[in-house]
């Protein structure tokens, strides 16, 4: 019959736009439960470790927060030492790396001649390669001890308040803070400093790559005109560059703050692991990551649970560092039109 | 000479030599540290590295560590590269300038930097703990609860290369696949993962690099074993779990076993960056 050898073309084509329909919704639907993992994991992370610190947080309330205890004999917690050791290591970080990154991004867009850009930035992102673990080790192998062996004794007799030779400095009598931040009766070299110099070794290329990066967004209209109106290199960079890209460069320091807070093996192996609370920067100290990577296998009840207490703290803390940082590179691009 | 004029070249010029200096402070660091590893790394490489195990302590190897390294590395980018990829594409294809498209590109972009310990800890109680009130106790710490930490700390990066690579597909592709009547799912599969999979190895490959070296996730998930184990429901030891350990103890000679497996992790990070680079290096010439 003619008439319906005529339909069956149509009836197949339905049949495929049906099922073509349907396995479009079908692939919607997985693409999208993908995607909604990311999300998941985030959400799952903050979730479970609030999960498995409840007892610690119902057992001690606020007073976690402000106490300085951390006394597994007594079962009593407090998360001041590892707060400070988290905070202070990566202060100490950001003052080192900021400038050096800074130094590093002007070099590589304005100073270096052209055919040494290319090689001198893979090479610095070469750095942000290595696994922490490896900072980590060469922390506690080499540079801990040439830390110990050079450059603490000169910090302790010209800046502490305990030299070797009883003989305060100048700075250590007549500068605020500067004796009790520098004195130590401690001979080894893992400490606050030193993590906090192997942290900024760590975030170093992070930082200027993104600092790099947001460099040459830079109209080159405008460095030209400034160039043209008799402008030094130097003046360009600090009144044209870094003004125009004032957001992003802040966005990439916070994203190096952000790692340099929750950075567990390059931290673990140099600071010391002393829970308790010291003035000195050349004292031991511990940081959030670093008492949880030591302590958690062994610990049980209350003390596992502050644990869990301590990393809900660190995700929210670091989640609100990152989120700013990626905030302030998105004001960026905006401006860019992307 | 004008002062004024003086002073903007005194302060240019130590400006320079001050950026210059910085340089040379990340470049001295970058050496510094990777001598270190290759000087002290390759007078620790023996034969016994590859062919005995921990249980020796000093007098052993790191076989075991090694062959979990692999096992536990395999298993995290199985999981997150399909997972990846499909969501990365949705990012670019399906949810490009929507609400809930734009919040997970940016929540991705946050979980690529979140502290590796704390997806440890979530890995810890999502599936350590219930296996082990499952099996009584039987299996606690296991190779596939590492691999599932390292998923997710693979998966972010493997989320954002797809979803840029597929972005810089011309969108031609798409309105001429389109107009011939291809439906979305069949471009999508056949068409544009295919362009665009050379870069989407690449973020593959990066994904493993930053997975190899990853040591705190795995603390309370893999575990660690100082006897060879293949199955993936044991207590499984690793590369950075192993040097951890060793370079913690007082041991002389498992400092050198420590240095060893450090030098065999970095070659191996570092040879997997240079390969990514290569690949994409390739293909944009390739595309020009």
């Amino acid at each position: 019959m003619p008439a319906n050898q005529a339909a069956l073309p149509i009836d197949i084509l339905e049949q495929r736009s049906h099922r073509d329909a349907r396995h479009e919704r079908l692939f919607r639907w997985l693409l999208k439960g993908c995607a909604l993992i990311v999300l998941a994991s985030l959400l799952g992370a903050a979730g479970a470790t609030l999960w498995g610190g409840r007892e610690a947080f119902s057992a001690f309330g606020w007073h976690f927060l402000v106490s300085s205890a951390w006394d597994p004999g007594n079962d009593v917690y407090g998360a001041v030492v590892p707060v400070y050791g988290t905070i202070a290591t990566s202060l100490i970080a950001l003052l080192i790396a900021v400038p050096i990154s800074f130094g590093i991004a002007v070099y590589l867009s304005e100073v270096a001649p052209a055919w040494l850009r290319t090689p001198v930035a893979s090479a610095i992102e070469l750095l942000a390669g290595i696994p922490s673990i490896i900072y980590g080790m060469w922390g506690l192998f080499v540079f801990a001890p040439f830390f110990a062996n050079h450059i603490k004794p000169w910090l302790t007799n010209n800046l502490g308040n305990k030299p070797d030779d009883g003989k305060l400095s100048w700075a250590a009598e007549h500068v605020p803070f500067v004796g009790k931040l520098f004195g130590s009766d401690y001979p080894f070299g893992a400490s606050i400093l030193v993590a906090g110099i192997v942290l900024a070794v760590m975030i170093i290329p992070f930082i200027s790559s993104v600092m790099r990066e947001v460099f040459q967004t830079v109209p080159t209209r405008l460095k030209e005109s400034a160039y043209a109106l008799g402008s030094s290199t130097w003046e360009v960079s600090w009144d044209i560059v870094l003004p125009y890209t004032r957001s992003a460069v802040i966005g990439g320091i916070f994203l190096g703050l952000g790692r340099a807070l929750g950075e567990t093996m390059a931290v673990t192996f140099v600071l010391g692991n002393a829970m308790h609370l010291s003035a000195s920067l050349l004292d031991p100290g511990a940081s959030i990551a670093s008492t949880i990577a030591n302590q958690f296998s062994e610990a049980t009840g209350l003390q596992k649970s502050s644990l869990m207490a301590l990393a809900f703290l660190l995700f929210v803390v670091t989640f609100v560092v990152l989120l700013i940082a990626r905030l302030m590179l998105r004001q960026l691009a905006r401006k860019e039109g992307r | 000479m004008s002062s004024p004029y003086l002073r903007r070249r005194i302060t240019n010029a130590l400006a320079m030599v001050m950026s210059t200096l910085a340089t040379l402070v990340g470049l001295a660091f970058l050496a510094w540290i990777l001598w270190e590893t290759l000087r002290q790394g390759i007078s620790a490489l023996d034969l016994k590295l590859f062919t005995k195990i921990t249980a020796y302590g000093e007098s052993g190897g790191l076989a075991n560590a090694m062959v979990g390294s692999l096992i536990i590395n395999f298993i995290g980018i199985a999981i997150a590269t399909p997972i990846g990829v499909l969501a990365g594409t949705w990012l670019a294809e399906y949810a490009d300038r929507t609400r809930l498209g734009e919040s997970i590109r940016f929540l991705n972009d946050i979980l690529l930097s979140a502290p590796s310990i704390v997806m440890g800890l979530f890995v810890y109680t999502i599936i350590v703990l219930p296996t082990t009130v499952l099996t009584h106790g039987s299996t606690t710490f296991s190779g596939f609860a590492g691999g599932v930490a390292l998923a997710l700390i693979a998966l972010p990066v493997i989320v954002r290369t797809t979803d840029e690579m597929l972005r810089l597909v011309p969108s031609t592709l798409r309105e001429a696949a389109l107009s011939l009547g291809v439906p979305q799912w069949k471009l999508t599969l056949q068409i544009l993962i295919r362009a665009a999979r050379s870069g989407i190895i690449t973020g593959v490959l990066l994904a493993l690099a930053r997975i190899s070296g990853e040591t705190a996730p795995l603390l309370f998930t893999a575990f660690g074993n100082n006897y060879m184990a293949i199955n993936p429901i044991e207590k499984m030891s690793s590369l950075p779990q192993i040097i951890y350990q060793y370079a913690n103890d007082p041991g002389d000679a498992m400092h050198a076993l420590a240095w060893a497996g450090a030098f065999v992790i970095t070659m191996f990070v570092l040879l997997l960056s240079l390969a990514s680079r290569l690949i994409l290096s390739r293909t944009k010439v390739s595309h020009d």
